[in-house]
């Protein structure tokens, strides 16, 4: 694509968008190596889905839109399905991993929802 | 072709990126539990997605985006699979 050359500021704009998007999503997925038990590192992901999502997604909307065919706002459309979407999958595995850590016998919370068979099974 | 600033920020965003996804690779290898391989698969896609986005700045086309956009809905779907399938045992009851 022959590209019109963007003027500076836009250039630094965007590559500090882009930048801090790409810097976030490293600090997730650190926090993702470096926290120690499943409940501390199954917040470290959520950052990149919000503000590193978020701000990579504000660089391609300006650089798409400065190219000179109007306001490409098609960037905008994954953000707000990663934010519908990522909320869902987590509360999910939360989910989950309280289910199987509940059945492996370990120190977590108990089950709010008192169903017939639990029930059943505590009488 | 992109000028003076983004011609090394794109780069080194990309990088970061890269740099990102091995962290996710690695947790995805060592996890010592299922939930954990999941979290990190999940975590993983995410940072392809944006990585397809910043290609997508770096080339100057906007095919990358829809790319990107079915990483995200691939990847939800896949996420949530896994996540129903470690909760009941099976995916479709």
């Amino acid at each position: 694509m022959n590209a019109p050359a963007l003027p500076l500021w836009a250039e630094a704009l965007i590559a500090a968008l882009v930048l801090l998007g790409a810097g976030i999503a490293l600090l997730g997925s650190l926090g993702l190596l470096r926290l120690k038990t499943y409940f501390e590192r199954v917040h470290a992901p959520s950052i990149i889905a919000t503000m590193g999502c978020w701000s990579i997604m504000h660089g391609t909307l300006l650089y798409f839109s400065l190219q000179g065919h109007g306001l490409a706002v098609h960037a905008l459309m994954i953000a707000l399905f990663v934010s519908i979407t990522v909320p869902v999958t987590n509360i999910f595995l939360m989910r989950a991993a309280l289910f199987r850590a509940r059945r492996a016998g370990k120190d977590v919370p108990p089950s709010l929802s008192r169903t017939v068979a639990a029930d059943e099974r505590d009488s | 072709m992109n000028g003076p600033i983004l011609s090394w920020a794109l780069p080194a965003a990309l990088f970061l990126l890269g740099v990102a996804m091995a962290c996710c690779l690695v947790r995805m290898i060592k996890g010592p539990s299922a939930q954990d391989r999941v979290l990190a698969l999940d975590c993983m896609y995410l940072n392809g997605m944006l990585l397809m986005l910043v290609l997508g700045i770096y080339y100057g086309s906007s095919n990358y985006f829809e790319a990107s956009l079915l990483i995200a809905l691939l990847g939800f779907a896949s996420s949530t699979a896994m996540a129903k399938f470690l909760l009941r045992g099976e995916v479709i009851e």
